[in-house]
Formats: C-alpha cells, structure tokens, sequence
C-alpha cells in the first residue's frame, strides 16, 4: 500500500477535495468517500454497466477508473443527472413503460442512454439494443426499456430544445 | 397485452378509484432511478466493521492448519475468526423435509471447519475496517490443505469406486424419487412408436445484478440483532437465524428495502450469511457483507445440472400413450438450507406430462452430492427442465408419426372443459385453458403464415425453425410446499391497512418487494376497495417488527396470496369507515360508499364527509361521536389457500429463429407468450414479468452455463465468461392472456412470476430441432452453444 493522494474534482458541479489510496476505483471513491450510492457496482470488472458514470462528457465504466485519474475532472453521476433534470423525460418514460424492476441496473442504463440520445437523435430499435448491450439487466429482459428510450427520443425529436 | 375474458369476482372495477386490472405505474420507481435507492450494499452504521471470507480453492480437501498470525496484525483488521471458534456462537443445520422422504444431508458450518467440500466454501473470515483492509488481510493468511479426491461427474457419484463425500451418510445419493401411474409398460408395449432420447441442462446461476449482501447489527444493550439484507422471505431468515444463535425469534428483527435482483437466488440462508450473524454477535458490532461477483459465481445456488432420460409412446392417430423419465442431477456437497436441494427433482418428476391427457407415467429422479458449489431453487424450480423434456418429447412423437406440432398438442392437452381434474402424479387443477391459449398463440404469431416463410427461406438454404412449448405452473404454494415438511417457512401472508389522521392509508403486508410490484399490486388493491386514490396509499414491507407475520415473495405467491390478504383487511376497513361514517352522519352503512377519499351517497355520489374529516373526528374529537362507538380504523386480514395444494396456471410459448449452419448461431427472431395468471391486477406489470422470465428462460436456452473441470474448479466464474442475455441478442417478445380466476379467492389472481422461464428454453429447442430437420439431426443439450449445434451438424 502506498501513500494517499491528493485529488481535486467536481462532482455533480460541486467541488471536492480528497486524499485517497492510488488504489481506490472511482466507484468506490463516489460510493464510500462521497455516499453517492446511485452509482452502483455489480462486476467490478467493466462488463456490466451499473456503475457507469461521465468524466468530462465521456461514459465510463468507474470500477475500471482509478479515483487519482480524475483529478481535474468533472464527474457527472446519477444523482447528479437527476438533481438537474436533464434526464426527467427518460426517466418519466422508464416509469410509464415500468422499464425498471429491481432498479439496480437503472442508473448506468440512464447514463449509457443519455450517452446514444445525445450521439444520435433517432436511434431505431436494433441500435438502441446494441448500444445498451454493455449494461446488463437481469429483470426487464430489455424490451421497455428498449420502449422507453426510443419513445423518449421521439418526444425529444417534437420538442427540441 | 390482449384480454380473452374480462376479469371476474370483483365489483370494483369501474369506480373512480378502481386500479384493479389497470396499468398504472409503479409507486416509488423514482428513487430507484435517481439514485436515491436504499439497497443493503449501500448501508453503512455507526461502528460497522466489514467482513471477507478467504474460500477454499480445492473442491475437497482437508484443512490441515491455518495460520492467522500475520493476518491478525495487518493495518484496520479487528478479527480473523476461523470454523471452531464462530461454531461456539452459531449451531450447525442439516438441510432436510421431513416431506421428502429419504432426502438426507450432512451437518453444514458457517464456516468449515476441518475439511471443505466445494471450491468457493469460506474457511476464514477476517473482519477490518473496510473490505479493501480486510482483502489485504485474507492474502495474509495461510492454510495447508491436504487435496481430496474430487467427485463432479453427477453420472459416476453413485459408482461404488467413487469416494462418499460424507462418510456418515454411507452414499453420494441425497435423495431418490420413483413415480408410477397408469401401466407405462403395457402402454409402451401396444404404441405404435416409442422414441427415447436423452436430454441435458447446464449448470447455471441467477446472476443477482446486486451481489447477496447483508449487514447484521447485534447490539448486546438490548440482546437484539438487526438483520439488514436483500432478502425474499424477512420471517423465514428470522426463524432461522434466531434458531442457530440461541435466541428468541423476537430477538431478531429482518429488515429488507430494495434488493438488486433476487430470482429466487436471495430466498435461502447462506453459510456466509449466517458466519456474518455471528460474526456481529461474537463481536458486538454490525457487520457488513457483500459478495463479489466471483464469491457470487461460486457461492449463490446453482440450479439445473439435469440430465434426464425421456420416453414417449405414441400412436399414429396422435394419441400420446405414456410418459417415462429417468433423471439425475448433481447438488453439490450439502442439501441448502432450509428449503432443501431436493425440491427441483421431485418438480420434475411432478410436472413432466402435466399438460396432458396421458394417464401413463413411470419417473425416477435421483439426486446426488458433489463437490461443486450448491445447487438450488431458483426461479421457476424445475419446470423448464419438465418442460423442455415434455414438450421435446411431444415434438419428437409428432415428428415421428409426421404430425403438425400443433396438430400434435390439439389432440393431447386437456381439454378446457375437462376441470376440476388431476395430473398422474396427483396434481389438483382447478382450471386451466391449454387450448384457448394454443389457440390464441398461433393467431397472435400467424403459426401459417410463418410456415410459408419457413419453407420459402428454406428453399434459399436459411434455415429457421419454429417451436412451440405448452406449461403448466406451480403457483400459490399452500402449506404442502415447505409447512407440511417442518420448515417454519410461513405459506400464510397477512396485510394491516389503516386510516391514518389525514385520511391516507397505511398498508403493512408481509409480502416484499424485489421488483415485481408487490407494493403496487398492494396499492392497488386497498386504493380499489377503498375508493381511496394511489397516491394516498402508503405501502410498508420487508420488516419482520412492522409488518404481519408471512412468507414473502417467492414461488409466485405474492398477488395471489398477499393480494387476497389485502383485498380482505381493505374490506373490513371499509366497512368500519362506513359504519363511523354513518353514526355521523345520521345514515346508514348500506346509503353510503366510498369514491375518491370522501364517504358519497350510494345511490346519487353526492360527498358527504371526506375521509380527511372523519379521520379528525375519530383520532381528535372522539367526543362528538354517539356513545358506545368504538372506531376501528386500522384493520388485519390473513390469507392462505387451502382448497388447492397450489393454483396452476398454464401457458405456451413459440419461439420464431434462424440457425446459422455455418457458424453454429442462433438468432432470435421473435417469441410469443400467452399465459393464464387468473385475475391480473396490473397487465403491464404481469407483462414484464412474463418478459423478463422469459429472457432469464433464453439465457439458460443459449448463454449460461457454470463450466466445472474435472477437478471441481469453476472455470467461467466472472461476468465476461459466463455469458448472460444482452440487449442486442433478446427478441421482442408479444405476450397474451387468457383469463380463468382461482374460485379460491375473491381477488382470483394465480402468480405470473415464473411462467415466462419455465417454457422459453423449451421453445427455442423445438425452434432449434424444427430449423435443423432437414440435416435429420436432434439437439437435445442446453445452452444451445454454436459448439453443440455444429456438433450436431457434424461440421466439429
């Protein structure tokens, strides 16, 4: 084990300041050091998705980042998403859809959504489902969710804003 | 979804507040969407410590010594605790029911103690003040293992020069089963085909997105554990954690909030479970647990593992003539706890032929110990193993005498006018509609037009199949599930609704919520009987001291038996509201109903008092109230069946897809699902049920498969190996209903819970077998890897 690091970063627009081990993954930094607990981890090796989040606009697995590489940064998780509303139409259209039913995968799904609505405006079926591909969901068996998205991309589509 | 039958039994459907068979949305989904949450692995309590356990890695081996030494003096670590020492906090169990009989098992220890039994069983536990401090720690430790030979071939377990796993029990054979109904030999002696074949399940796992995970807060201040876990049963852990510590049941209160996937996986008690309840215990401390998701692989029940001989008599009319089946399958070294690992065999033998009108019927089902992880219940408990031998069978005999598949089922399932009847092995049914639901199928697929395609394409060498799978499910458990047999495993579920001071109703049920919509469903239910809107109704569940005593959720048993209890409480509060309600208002109960939070006239709907007033007058001025009226706003009403063991549904699914001869994959291009769940309260929450058990169904058909070596190490145990269903690999899937409400309650809904997993795998085998005829070749192993098809091809 060697020494803790000194990181600085915004999270969800405040700023944080930290020492952490270099061996700390960012999941674990937003969970444990800063209680942000809609992040949330399932395989601890970037294969599931639950714990995606955004690093200075770009998705990321955060049990593949270490806490130090975020220094500078500016991390964007769900709570943070949500607080703002940027996604409250998607989540509005998983709700009417019932596109969660544990909810554990939800907020890395969100975020990857967000991800492919902000890329490309009008996604047909087979592409939303291959996008979504890397987050699993053990419950839904995707379909509403797949519903969901596309039905919040059309909206997106007659409202621009 | 689509309707065949309006539901029935209720007379509250078209009020204002009538959400009964209505798809309104889920209360609550918020918080699980922006994070907010409150799974166990994100609890933390004042002084928790966190414990790991360091696994054995050999299947069997001796444990010759451990050495703690460094272990205990590495930074943050506050105990490194080992078999004896957590056996003088916590008793062993042995996993057995009285109900099945012969079904035998070994003691099992929190944690081992001199000798482990599969690779993945905890031999210490180290306990620091956070998981990364206590994962350093278990790297510090040392343990001499002396290797045992390991016994994985379920088929040589029995062999007399295979090792006995547990010495005490004399043999590997934990439990056997043998069925006879009808004259299977003379049937069989006068068909006019008989076809055999052997049929073989992988090895696979539920694959909880939320790895188990628990924090146990012993506080020795008010001699109490608090149990925090992600749970299906909160009274079934009390009873059992409170068994094996020394304590009164009331010593031990369960509390469980959301749980990230469950699928039967979180309804037992593990050892890691259990070392973590005395850990808290011997340390008076809480203590937290979560797997990680190679614990998870190796330590969550497995389920399946079957290999099971199927024969089919048939005449050339179509006449199915008898059913005989020889199964093994392999649990690992213990019988789980206390459920058994016993129930899916004897499933099997219960449920194979049970669509049909056959009488004829031989079974043997044989369990046995090996040394892999354990094997158990887990979502839709033996039925896709019973369905995919049946229905495969059936295509087989339909195939053998050139019959449609569909003619075939047309001229054997029971007919819809044949209930109430019984299945050769004694299963009661109250009503079932095969063949409304066949019937509604192939409309909803266009089963023609699709036979044109096929044959189309298959003219241009693209090879797809079609594959039809008729079932039938438990659903609804009685007391013959687990009571009878001496597991304190409630089948009975309670529900305590009452008016609060604002005119909003408290629900306390003690059923829980894993993600189906249990505290929708319950919602729905009060708010409907009410007269009282959703958004008023307060659902509180998974908390042994704040709910009724019952069983959970589980064996889709949550609307039919929690709903019913709802529906009772809801209508006793009704009726005390309107009695108050008449006292004050100078009229009688009969005059008045309930709409939209007031007390109305029955006979125009003009308000009369608001629930919100009433609730004042009762809680505050009691006073103003006639003398010798004692209001009871709060009201508790219990639920079990008792007329039938257990409500069977029945279903079919197709399965539409493409086989890639070349490359061995599978395409899945559409399924379809028409099911009979009775009575449905919310029809978008029933749907994805179905969809979401059938994807967990095609997960089995193609992907998942926990891979042994021949020495008991399991080779795939992370989530980039063993495959589960993505996105972009799951087909649409179009579900429909056809609607026979359970006479056995006043609510009539059945449990929907497992319908879409006990047929999909079934399905996409016949799909497979039907894309293939051409090549004459049968595929009869799960998952359907593009090994086993080209295999099957003889192009490997």
């Amino acid at each position: 084990m060697t020494s803790p690091m000194s990181i600085s970063l915004h999270v969800n627009g405040e700023r944080v300041d930290a020492q952490v081990l270099p061996r700390l993954n960012l999941a674990d930094f937003l969970r444990e050091h800063l209680h942000l607990t809609g992040t949330h981890v399932g395989c601890e090796q970037g294969v599931c998705g639950a714990c995606t989040v955004r690093v200075n606009d770009e998705i990321v697995r955060s049990c593949l980042v270490l806490a130090v590489q975020t220094n500078g940064a500016s991390v964007q998780t769900i709570e943070g998403l949500s607080d703002s509303g940027e996604v409250a139409d998607l989540q509005a259209a998983f709700r009417s859809r019932n596109a969660l039913q544990c909810g554990y995968c939800t907020p890395g799904m969100l975020m990857t959504v967000q991800d492919l609505l902000k890329l490309e405006i009008a996604p047909d079926r087979e592409r939303i489902r291959e996008h979504l591909s890397g987050n699993y969901c053990r419950c839904t068996g995707y379909q509403a969710i797949i519903d969901a998205v596309q039905a919040t991309a059309r909206a997106r589509m007659g409202n621009p804003s | 979804m689509t309707v065949a039958k309006p539901n029935s039994g209720l007379s509250m459907h078209d009020r204002p507040n009538s959400y009964i068979g209505k798809s309104v949305p889920r209360p609550n989904l918020d918080r699980l969407m922006q994070g907010r949450g409150a799974y166990v692995s994100d609890m933390e309590l004042p002084r928790m410590a966190h414990v790991v356990f360091l696994r054995s890695p050999h299947a069997h081996a001796k444990i010759k010594a451990i050495d703690t030494f460094t272990a205990k003096r590495m930074p943050g670590v506050i105990a490194v605790v080992a078999g004896q020492e957590l056996a003088a906090v916590i008793t062993p169990w042995v996993g057995v029911l009285s109900h099945l009989k012969g079904l035998k098992s070994a003691p099992q220890h929190a944690i081992a103690i001199d000798r482990v039994c599969w690779q993945g069983e905890a031999v210490v536990a180290l306990v620091a003040a956070s998981r990364a401090l206590a994962e350093d720690a278990a790297e510090a430790v040392s343990v001499e293992y002396e290797e045992l030979e390991a016994v994985t071939d379920m088929r040589t377990a029995l062999d007399s020069r295979t090792p006995v796993i547990h010495a005490s029990l004399g043999d590997n054979l934990a439990f056997e089963r043998i069925h006879e109904a009808g004259n299977a030999d003379r049937a069989f002696a006068d068909s006019d085909e008989v076809i055999e074949t052997e049929f073989i399940f992988g090895r696979h796992t539920g694959v909880t997105l939320e790895p188990r995970a628990v924090v146990a807060d012993w506080n020795p201040a008010e001699a109490r554990l608090t149990i925090y876990q992600g749970t299906q049963a909160p009274h079934m852990v009390q009873n059992v954690a409170a068994l094996h510590l020394g304590l009164a049941e009331q010593q031990v209160r369960v509390v469980c909030k959301d749980v990230g996937g469950s699928f039967g996986i979180k309804v037992h008690i593990y050892a890691d479970e259990m070392a973590t309840y005395a850990l808290s215990k011997l340390l008076r401390r809480p203590i937290k647990f979560v797997a990680d998701r190679v614990e998870s692989f190796n330590t969550d029940i497995h389920a399946r593992d079957h290999r099971c001989k199927g024969r089919i008599g048939v005449n050339r009319d179509g006449t199915i003539t008898a059913f005989e089946i020889d199964d093994l399958t392999g649990i690992g070294p213990y019988s789980m706890y206390p459920r058994t690992s016993a129930i899916e065999a004897n499933q099997v033998v219960n449920l194979v032929g049970g669509p049909y009108v056959t009488r004829n019927y031989r079974a043997r089902a044989r369990v046995v110990f090996q040394n892999k992880n354990v094997m158990c219940q887990y979502r839709a408990v033996g039925h896709p193993i019973a369905c995919s031998v049946t229905e495969g069978l059936v295509d087989l005999a339909a195939m053998r005498i050139g019959l449609d598949p569909v003619e075939m089922r047309r001229r054997n399932l029971i007919p819809d006018d044949a209930y109430p009847c019984a299945s050769p092995t004694g299963l009661r049914f109250e009503q079932l509609s095969h063949h409304a639901s066949l019937d509604k199928l192939l409309g909803m697929m266009d089963y023609d037009g699709l036979r044109a395609e096929q044959a189309t394409l298959r003219k241009k060498g693209i090879h797809r199949g079609i594959g039809i799978a008729s079932f039938i499910e438990v659903t609804n458990p009685s007391a013959a599930f687990y009571g009878v047999g001496g597991a304190k495993i409630s089948s009975q579920d309670g529900v305590a609704v009452r008016l609060d001071a604002q005119g909003s109703v408290i629900c306390q049920t003690s059923i829980t919520e894993q993600g189906q919509g249990s505290e929708s469903l319950t919602a729905q239910i009060v708010g409907s009987v009410l007269g009282v809107s959703m958004e008023r109704v307060r659902v509180i569940l998974g908390d042994t001291d704040n709910t009724p005593y019952g069983g959970g959720t589980w064996a889709s048993r949550g609307a039919g038996i929690g709903g019913e209890a709802a529906l009772q409480a809801a209508k006793i509060l009704r009726k005390n509201v309107l009695d108050i309600a008449a006292a004050i208002l100078q009229s009688a109960p009969a005059e008045l109903d309930i709409v939209n939070d007031a007390v109305v006239n029955a006979s125009d709907g003009t308000p009369r008092i608001e629930l919100k007033e009433l609730a004042r007058i009762v809680y505050f001025r009691p006073d103003t109230l006639p003398p010798g009226l004692q209001p009871e706003l709060m009201a508790t009403r219990h639920f079990v069946p008792r007329e039938y063991p257990f409500a069977f549904t029945n279903g079919v699914q197709a399965s539409w897809l493409e086989v890639d001869t070349e490359t061995g994959f599978i395409k899945l291009l559409k399924h379809w699902v028409v099911e009979d769940c009775g009575t449905i309260i919310n029809p978008q929450l029933v749907d994805e049920q179905i969809r979401g058990g059938v994807v967990q169904g095609l997960g089995a058909a193609l992907f998942e498969k926990c891979v042994y070596d021949e020495r008991g190490q399991l080779t795939n145990a992370n989530m980039a190996d063993y495959l589960v269903p993505m996105s972009g690999e799951m087909p649409d899937i179009d579900v429909g209903h056809v609607v026979s409400p359970t006479l056995e309650s006043e609510l009539g809904a059945k449990g929907a819970g497992e319908a879409g997993t006990a047929g999909a795998a079934a399905a996409v085998a016949n799909a497979v077998n039907d894309a293939l005829a051409p090549f004459g070749t049968l595929v009869a192993e799960i998952p359907l890897t593009p090994q086993v098809i080209l295999t099957a091809l003889g192009r490997i």
